[in-house]
């Protein structure tokens, strides 16, 4: 089971890649939990300027854009 | 690592570079003589009169302002993705007052925020040590002096209004910066703020290549011009109208410099008007046109850029009401300021 965390108050971006990495799971045939992060001081503790941010398995792989689902399932793969 | 059949096949990058680039110039030269045949010889209005006036307008200025929109947001996306905004705040932390203030507004201009970023942005500056008259110099000037505003003024005004406009949207950031800066109001930033530590994440650098840029910045503009196109229809619309029917008199006795109250209704019309520089622009335009002084359209224009109810809402989470209040403040007064200046120096 893989946690992917997406890090954003809930703006059109964030959605956008939670959908991303909800697709991107079933892509890469992974299990996948995905988590919403929505409490700002929550976000920040990250450390991350610019929502929305993506973490796999406690690894902050992008933030401040919405990668593509095929990038994702790469990284999910990986993972 | 496992091949994914994710990618349907393209073909190669410079290609379809070469182009894109042809189709738009093409369409950039064709479209006044296009917009002309269309209005005069097409639909056959006359030259001259009211409604031959307001279609040929709007025939000319939608493509225009799209074509000037889809290319320039496309360059100016690319570039923004080398300013990361760690590199901004590296940059801000390690500087004198007003050298840390004039840089964050110019930094303002390249990368924008969206106002979901606006929180994360505040606490991971000031975290930093950036002062937070620094910070609030990039936080007035990035919304106002962003690059769709500039695009529109510069594609329906020209480049003097454009560049008039960023000049002043700087002088007012860098204003409003280091009046927040001397006014030490430090303890007006919600208490948490200064208690939260980051924690040092591992992140893995993603190496984007050109294409990835390419794309990502393309996807950018594609969503947000389809966003606006309605907004800028409607805009254009009204526009075309007020070019054709509205007697330049109604304008001058209103918004001319006759009525010294002009700029602050201006500036009362513009704050539910939001972010809708797409929409708004264009009828400015229209007004500039029929009469309406320059320091009123600047004013009006800035406070649709920077007066952000929803910005403010946000902010409030990590600021205390007193500190917002200064901020709204300092931005109002710099925008009528630069109103009533424009109105006495240009006459």
């Amino acid at each position: 089971m893989i946690r992917i965390e997406v890090l954003g108050p809930g703006c059109a971006n964030c959605q956008k890649l939670a959908s991303n990495a909800r697709e991107a799971a079933t892509m890469a045939g992974v299990e996948a939990q995905i988590v919403k992060v929505t409490d700002y001081r929550e976000i920040a503790q990250h450390g991350i300027l610019a929502t929305p941010g993506l973490i796999i398995d406690g690894v902050i792989r992008s933030y401040g854009r919405v990668p593509s689902a095929g990038d994702i399932a790469a990284w999910l793969s990986e993972a | 690592m496992t091949t994914l059949a994710v990618r349907r096949p393209r073909p190669p990058l410079p290609v379809i570079v070469v182009t894109a680039v042809a189709a738009w110039l093409v369409a950039w030269f064709a479209n006044a003589p296009l917009a002309d045949w269309a209005a005069f010889s097409l639909l056959r209005l006359e030259r001259g009169s009211h409604l031959g006036e307001a279609v040929a307008f709007f025939l000319l200025d939608v493509p225009k302002v799209l074509l000037l929109l889809l290319g320039i947001v496309t360059v100016v996306t690319l570039v923004r993705g080398f300013f990361s905004p760690e590199k901004v705040r590296a940059t801000l932390a390690g500087r004198g007052l007003l050298a840390g203030t004039v840089a964050a507004a110019s930094f303002g201009i390249v990368t924008p925020f969206c106002s979901c970023s606006a929180v994360p942005l505040f606490i991971g500056f000031v975290e930093a040590g950036v002062p937070l008259g620094v910070t609030f110099a990039f936080l007035i000037s990035s919304p106002m002096v962003n690059e769709v505003a500039l695009v529109l003024l510069w594609g329906l005004f020209g480049p003097g209004i454009a560049l008039t406009y960023m000049a002043a949207g700087l002088v007012v950031a860098i204003a409003g910066g280091l009046v927040i800066g001397r006014l030490h109001l430090e303890r007006y930033v919600e208490d948490y703020v200064w208690q939260i530590q980051a924690q040092g994440r591992p992140i893995i650098e993603v190496r984007l290549t050109w294409a990835d840029r390419l794309s990502d910045a393309w996807r950018y503009t594609r969503d947000l011009v389809r966003k606006i196109t309605p907004y800028l229809l409607v805009g254009i619309g009204v526009g075309a109208f007020i070019h054709g029917f509205v007697p330049t008199d109604l304008v001058v006795s209103l918004g001319g410099r006759g009525n010294p109250l002009a700029v602050p209704l201006v500036v009362l019309i513009a704050i539910p008007l939001y972010s809708n520089a797409a929409g708004t622009i264009p009828v400015v335009q229209a007004l500039l046109e029929k009469g309406m002084p320059l320091g009123t359209t600047l004013a009006f224009m800035m406070a649709i850029t920077a007066i952000s109810l929803p910005e403010f809402v946000i902010l409030r989470r990590v600021i205390k009401p007193q500190l917002l209040a200064v901020f709204a403040a300092v931005v109002i007064v710099g925008i009528l300021a630069i109103g009533y200046l424009f109105n006495l120096l240009i006459a």
